[in-house]
């Protein structure tokens, strides 16, 4: 499998607090890669530096060897690399039906209606269609945010916590949508996560942050189990030998 | 989902206004013709409010339609009243399209103040500008519309039936573009700029279109008035006509094309009226009339006749 996204000797402080202290990671194609780590250990930053929310202070960032920190988010979305956000970014007074009209627009002008129609039911949203946006349930929101990002069909998807704020038993319902989509379609999908049951039913592989570093990176399994990523990140004292 | 019947009402609307051009007494054409003229004007700045912007200044272009629509006939001699109103839109887009450059890039209250400062900028000009009229402006005689000679005494009822045709013109296609992906997108840039930009599009690039397009109407209005009333002078780029864009967009509501034609209508129906029988209390009667309109109906004017068509 190929690499498509790297990010090299990656620096990115807010006055004294450091977000991102040389983040060196690679990304093959058509993966899905689990960002864990607890509040502030810089995996949100990584996500806005990747989509040029944030420039890092130092490093580079390469998408099929297109470095990416010189460009805007529409540039860089322009080049296949799409997101969701923490708290959904949706447009808040039009339908969901318009909300992705505007996508499908912005994506490909030519067949709108049939594309958004397909969508609608693909996420389970043709019950909310006529209903804006502002006035969905959250787990629905976090599902509008997803399709948005999904429309322009991107290369690589990044969600942030997308199952953050939404009910125990709606989350693996969300992410099932959310991987359905993507199945077989070559994109590779990054996640922030909070919830391990999540994390290791998803994800190929996982990337543990702490303090603006990776402190672990590897297999789910293995990086659950390892025990700064314990400590640091799910809050549990490592397994002392017996 | 309810049918649109925006395009049948309209032309409706614009037939029986044709057919009032020969019957209607002058005074109702004159005061049809201005609302018209300050419709377009307001149709423009609709677009930007859709957009998420309110503009202080649109008596800029206002001004300057007006003011490309007279120097026409008053410098080059040419009085075709088609000629004239196309050097108004012409001109006013222009500027629109190098001034836009720099205030699409601005949002909110500094928007505003900027656009208001420009347009104090024209006015200063005008007022201490003797080539240009200075204070007292002057005098404009459109002799003929596109090559057809004016007989004299029927200019005003023809200037009212061109403006009844270029307002349902400017509004059907207003109208097709609000309800077009672009007009959607202006309406996603009002509620979430950053989603619209991660979705791939250029936000300045929406912003900076509807700017010039509001500038062309704007000035396209501009020359209207300026044929219609047969004078022009600094006050059409005077903040407080600008100030008046704006209370007849929030009057009528932004949710229909027809809206600010109704308005400026009212407005200028009201404002004759007023000043005939009432003209010391005109203003506070209009300050009450927008505290209204903010409480009672913060859609405008047009939300009454929504709710009565849903009902």
């Amino acid at each position: 499998m190929s690499v498509i996204l790297v990010a090299e000797g990656l620096y990115k402080s807010f006055g004294a607090v450091s977000a991102a202290n040389n983040i060196n990671l690679s990304f093959e194609r058509d993966t899905v890669a689990s960002l864990i780590g607890a509040n502030g250990a810089g995996k949100t930053t990584f996500l806005n530096m990747v989509t040029g929310y944030l420039k890092p202070d130092h490093g580079s960032i390469r998408c099929d060897g297109r470095e990416l920190t010189l460009h805007s988010p529409r540039e860089i979305t322009g080049f296949g690399i799409c997101r969701s956000f923490q708290i959904p970014q949706l447009f808040q007074s039009l339908s969901v039906r318009e909300n992705l009209l505007v996508a499908e627009g912005i994506a490909a002008p030519m067949r709108v209606e049939e594309t958004t129609d397909a969508v609608l039911e693909r996420f389970g949203l043709a019950q909310y269609a006529a209903r804006p946006a502002g006035l969905l349930p959250e787990g629905v929101r976090k599902l509008l945010d997803v399709a948005l990002a999904l429309v322009a069909k991107p290369r690589v998807l990044l969600l942030d916590e997308p199952t953050s704020g939404v009910a125990a038993d709606e989350k693996f319902g969300i992410m099932d949508l959310v991987m359905g989509a993507v199945r077989g379609a070559g994109v590779t999908v990054l996640f922030v996560e909070h919830d391990m049951d999540i994390v290791s039913h998803y994800a190929a592989r996982v990337v543990a942050f702490y303090d603006g570093r990776v402190i672990a990176d590897g297999a789910p399994a293995q990086v659950l189990d390892d025990a700064e990523v314990q400590r640091y990140v799910i809050g549990e004292a490592p397994h002392e030998a017996a | 989902m309810s049918r649109d019947r925006t395009l049948p009402i309209l032309a409706a609307a614009g037939v029986a206004l044709l057919a009032a051009a020969p019957l209607a007494p002058q005074w109702l054409v004159f005061l049809l013709a201005i609302a018209l003229a300050k419709g377009l004007v307001v149709l423009g700045l609709v677009l930007l409010m859709r957009t998420g912007l309110v503009s202080f200044g649109q008596g800029l272009y206002f001004g300057l339609g007006a003011y490309a629509a007279a120097l026409l006939a008053h410098r080059a001699g040419l009085t075709d009243a088609a000629l004239m109103i196309a050097a108004g839109t012409v001109c006013a887009a222009a500027v629109a399209a190098i001034l836009g450059l720099l205030l699409a890039r601005y949002r909110e209250i500094f928007f505003a103040m900027l656009s208001l400062a420009f347009s104090m900028i024209l006015y200063g000009l005008l007022v201490k500008s003797s080539a240009l009229g200075s204070t007292d402006g002057f005098n404009l005689h459109a002799k003929s519309f596109a090559g057809i000679a004016l007989a004299a005494g029927s200019e005003r009822r023809v200037f009212y039936a061109v403006a009844v045709l270029l307002v349902f013109c400017v509004a059907w296609l207003l109208h097709r573009y609000l309800a077009s992906h672009w007009g959607r997108l202006s309406a996603a840039i009002r509620d979430n700029e950053l989603r619209v930009e991660y979705l791939g599009a250029s936000v300045y690039r929406v912003v900076y279109l509807n700017y010039v397009a509001a500038g062309a109407l704007a000035g396209m209005g501009g020359a209207l008035a300026a044929l219609a009333v047969g004078h022009v002078d600094p006050e059409t780029a005077y903040w407080t006509t600008s100030g008046e864009f704006v209370f007849i967009a929030i009057l009528g509501g932004t949710g229909n094309v027809m809206a600010p034609f109704l308005s400026a209508a009212i407005f200028e129906g009201l404002r004759t009226v007023a000043n005939q029988y009432a003209p010391n209390v005109w203003q506070m009667s209009l300050g009450l009339a927008m505290l209204a309109i903010i409480m009672f109906l913060p859609g405008g004017l047009w939300t009454l006749l929504r709710r009565r068509s849903a009902a």
